[in-house]
């Protein structure tokens, strides 16, 4: 007995004194070597580190059957079992690729995403919020980038030859349903949220997900902030007003909520700067908005935003139907939007979002001829001209989508959405006539989508939806589908193809001809290449338009007739983003080129729209220099002429064209500074930023078209409402210094 | 003779067990003394997976998952050129760090060292994209740095960062050459009286704080 255990004591010495030498070198599954990999005994503090030809060796003491592990960050670990009696030649180990976020290609054809953290981001919400020529409004910074027009006499983001209504707004998943403050003719508006209020942004340009639809053209994504980092409160002088809002955190950071309110009266800024049109109301906002969010889990959050607004407006422009008479326009509108969003982690790969948004919006208007001293009068034979309208309407929206995780990166999607459109529109006539329209409308949808990631160099989304309008009782099914490819470390190459449905606009829907959906479908090629502060895009696309909306003169008024409308946008875009060259400089630069006709409303024949250029680009830097605690911004914008045209009934029951022309190129100089005072005082409690911003600031002579006369036989040029506008705020903060934020702003 | 068996089975286990930790503690001694002298990435890299190892081996010990984590963020650092460095690059870095300190954290919940070392690796975060990563992860780290005092206000390494934070941040966001100097002099005190509970644990840092009192001379 002692013999043998002295044996088993010697034995176990003897193992432990033999020394085994372990050697090979590690590859990934194509043959690469692999630097950096680490290699391990389980459970042993023996192994080694391969080198830079992917090489490893080391000793061990161990003895017997013993299991080897290879692990490397994004790789999938291999383990080896390995006999350390029987005698070793150098191990061949091949790694496989994991799929992970940070190598995998993004699926980004036709999209822009502007967010904090997450890859394939263009823009930051930064860069939105300071560039020159946006004046803060999250549409004018969109407008620097390829495939958006520079219209300057409509709101709205025209993509890709389509019109303002073909680019649908989301909040949080929600369709957002008067995303701008309400028209006024020949005066682009604003959008109505700061662009304080979201975290991430996607401009979509084309091609994007079956989760969005409704929406012809572009799909503009925008998800608003979680919790604030600190408590703080706010306050805002301007020429145009004033604003103060405070912004609360619970002690616990599980909880927040806030307020603003903001008054804004252009009077003094329109005594300075003479506008085109000559005001006896100049415009008046009262603005407040409320927001509460709650950590439902450590997961999940609960947001609500709502949002009040009251704003009213009258001018007079020389009438070009009655000389010595002027047109006349009144504004007053209501506005208030709620959403409400939920999103979960529900466990076992699953995720939930999900959201209501209710809108409710009121326009009074009156429009017609009135005196010189602007007073509402009838002109004989002119009457009809007079006309007021009380639009009523309201929205609800609601969608939920569900995520499960699949293997790696891949997952799958579905959801449903439920669009309720209730307007209620009311003319009244000059003798008092009265006629209204009545539009209920429930558009629901389900949609899914899957996410498949075949490999880090190659993926795929492939998603359909099914939507039916209760109004038209028609049902559609869009699919859609894109691909990526990596190509290179940095460049990705990607293809889109999708079919888009859209109801056409409400005041069409209410005729006696039964409408159909309008149906756009797009292909999109791209390229894009990211590298050290360095972005390039370069995009081409083809879109074919079917079932637009055709009209006809029924009464004097604009009635839809069919869905016979067509036509077809094509295009190459290029996008150069650059931060890295001239120390401290950012700048970008982009490019827009559009071959594009189309057939719909009362167009004669298939044209050039009047609002699509050929050429359209745009250069926007930045500057921030330290010692003068002093941002400097500068955008410059350019088109290429625009048509325009005046069309009138040919007799025959068709149309035809009574002028037609070309507007002058466009080019627009916009500068802004950004100047932070306390800036050095480490640990201030207090900020403040003083902006100045000038658009067009050599004054050059800009020409949106023409506007005509009842008849087209006398027109004019249509001109921004002013040659040149200045602002100059300031802005402070208490709490918290959010110099950085307040900047961006630049409002 | 079953009690000598079972003596010497008991002996042999001891003794094996007492062999282990002998060669923890002569191994660990080793490694923790090259994470001083370490300065190339890949050496860095190499000293991490061979923490990690030790870590995964012993399954207890929490100090060879904190070096693995501070080699990692070491190896990050390193790769700072100008202030700021490649995301592409020293975030997986970061990761890495962070999936080793978690470990770490797991064996020792409430400790001082690692909310030290995830303040290090915020900043590497951070360095990935100053300007738009600054309100996350400055305020992350700023977060475990106050929960490090909460939990031993006497730790010397916490005044290094901050002083670093103010020695390095530009005068008009409120850096300050000053305060870094009166912060580095008090982590040169809380040094001179910091007592490591082992030989093993950590006390890095009184080289590169003597380095930048030096400096603001």
């Amino acid at each position: 007995m002692k013999l043998l255990l002295s044996l088993l004591l010697l034995s176990c010495s003897l193992w432990s004194q033999a020394q085994k030498a372990v050697s090979g070198t590690v590859k990934d599954s194509r043959g690469k070597v692999l630097p950096g990999v680490s290699i391990t005994l389980k459970d042993t503090y023996d192994g080694a580190t391969a080198d830079s030809l992917g090489r490893f060796s080391f000793n061990t003491t161990e003895g017997g059957k013993q299991v080897l592990i290879a692990s490397m960050m994004g790789y999938k670990s291999l383990e080896l079992p390995l006999d350390l009696q029987a005698t070793l030649s150098p191990l061949n180990l091949a790694l496989k690729e994991d799929i992970t976020e940070m190598k995998a290609v993004v699926i980004s054809a036709g999209s822009f995403e502007a967010g904090d953290r997450k890859k394939g981001t263009v823009l930051t919400s930064i860069d939105i919020a300071t560039t020159a020529s946006g004046n803060a409004d999250i549409t004018g910074a969109l407008k620097t980038l390829p495939g958006a027009q520079q219209v300057g006499e409509s709101e709205g983001l025209f993509v890709r030859g389509g019109t303002a209504a073909e680019t649908k707004t989301f909040i949080d998943g929600t369709l957002v349903n008067n995303f701008f403050f309400s028209s006024v003719p020949n005066v682009a508006q604003r959008s109505r949220f700061s662009p304080f209020i979201f975290k991430g942004t996607v401009f979509s340009t084309g091609g994007y997900s079956a989760l969005y639809g409704q929406a012809l053209s572009s799909a503009l994504i925008l998800e608003s902030i979680d919790l604030p980092e600190q408590a703080s409160a706010n306050l805002g002088i301007s020429m145009i007003g004033f604003s103060g809002g405070y912004q609360s955190l619970a002690k616990n950071k599980k909880s927040s909520f806030g307020g603003n309110y903001s008054y804004s009266d252009l009077r003094p800024a329109f005594s300075l700067i003479k506008q085109q049109q000559d005001f006896f109301q100049t415009p008046l906002f009262h603005n407040a908005d409320f927001n509460f969010r709650i950590k439902t889990s450590h997961t999940g959050i609960l947001k609500y935003y709502g949002y009040f607004n009251w704003s009213r407006l009258g001018f007079t422009t020389p009438s070009l139907d009655t000389l010595g008479y002027n047109d006349l326009f009144r504004l007053k509108n209501i506005n208030t939007y709620h959403n409400l969003s939920w999103r979960e982690s529900l466990g076992r790969g699953w995720k939930l979002q999900t959201g209501i948004s209710f809108t409710y919006n009121r326009d009074t208007a009156r429009s017609g001829l009135a005196s010189e001293k602007q007073e509402e009068v009838l002109v004989k034979g002119m009457e009809f001209r007079n006309l007021g309208w009380n639009n009523r309407s309201e929205y609800f929206n609601a969608k939920l989508v569900l995520e499960k995780k699949l293997k790696g990166l891949s997952a799958l999607r579905f959801g449903s959405e439920l669009n309720q459109v209730d307007e209620q529109p009311l003319f009244t006539l000059y003798d008092g006539t009265r006629f209204s329209g009545k539009i209920r409308d429930n558009i629901t949808a389900v949609f899914s989508e899957a996410d498949v990631y075949l490999t880090n160099n190659l993926a795929a989304k492939v998603g359909g939806r099914l939507e039916h309008s209760s109004l038209m009782e028609r049902t559609n099914l869009a699919p859609r589908v894109s691909v990526a490819y990596k190509v290179g470390s940095n460049g990705q190459a990607s293809l889109a193809y999708g079919q888009f449905y859209q109801n056409p606009e409400t005041r069409y829907l209410n005729g006696p001809t039964t409408l159909n959906f309008m149906r756009a479908t797009h292909y999109i090629a791209q390229y894009q290449k990211v590298a050290n502060d360095r972005t390039l895009r370069l995009e081409l696309f083809q879109k074919d338009y079917d079932n637009l909306v055709k009209t006809s003169l029924q009464n004097n008024r604009e009635m839809a007739n069919s869905n016979k409308g067509f036509g077809y946008a094509r295009g190459f875009e290029a996008f150069w983003r650059d931060k890295r060259t001239v120390k401290n400089l950012d700048y970008w630069v982009s490019y827009s080129y559009l071959d594009t006709e189309r057939d719909f409303l009362n167009y004669p024949t298939a044209i050039q729209p009047s609002f699509a250029a050929k050429h359209t680009a745009s250069v926007v830097v930045k500057r921030f220099v330290t010692q003068w605690k002093t941002g400097f911004n500068a955008a410059y914008n350019f088109n290429s002429p625009r048509p325009f045209f005046f069309i009138a009934p040919n007799g025959n029951g068709g149309n035809k064209f009574l002028d037609r022309g070309e507007t002058p190129p466009y080019h627009n100089l916009s500068f802004s500074l950004n100047y932070l005072p306390a800036l050095g005082k480490g640990g201030a409690k207090q900020s403040t930023v003083l902006v100045l911003s000038v658009s067009n600031i050599l004054g050059l002579h800009q020409e949106y078209g023409r506007r005509y006369s009842f008849n087209g036989q006398r027109f004019e040029a249509i001109l921004p409402p002013a040659k040149r506008f200045v602002f100059i705020g300031a802005f402070i903060s208490f709490g918290v210094d959010r110099s950085q934020d307040v900047i961006n702003s630049n409002l | 003779m079953k009690k000598i068996f079972f003596l010497s089975l008991l002996l042999f286990a001891f003794g094996f067990g007492n062999a282990q930790s002998e060669r923890y503690l002569k191994t660990m001694e080793a490694k923790v003394a090259a994470i001083d002298t370490t300065y190339n990435p890949a050496g860095l890299v190499e000293l991490a997976n061979t923490f990690e190892r030790i870590g995964d081996a012993e399954k207890t010990q929490w100090l060879p998952y904190y070096y693995a984590a501070l080699a990692h963020v070491n190896s990050g650092l390193m790769q700072m050129n100008g202030g700021s460095v490649d995301a592409a690059k020293t975030d997986p870095i970061a990761d890495k760090a962070e999936a080793a300190l978690n470990k770490a954290a797991a064996l020792t919940p409430d400790n001082a060292e690692v909310q030290i070392l995830r303040k290090m690796i915020a900043n590497l975060r951070m360095m990935g994209d100053p300007m738009n990563r600054f309100m996350t992860y400055g305020q992350q780290g700023a977060q475990a740095l106050a929960k490090a005092k909460t939990l031993n206000p006497d730790n010397p390494r916490i005044y290094m960062l901050e002083a670093q934070d103010k020695f390095y941040t530009p005068e008009q966001f409120g850096g300050s050459k000053a305060e870094a100097k009166t912060l580095f002099e008090t982590a040169m005190q809380k040094f001179a009286s910091f007592k490591p509970e082992s030989s093993l644990h950590p006390q890095w840092g009184k080289r590169t704080v003597q380095y930048f009192i030096a400096q603001a001379k």
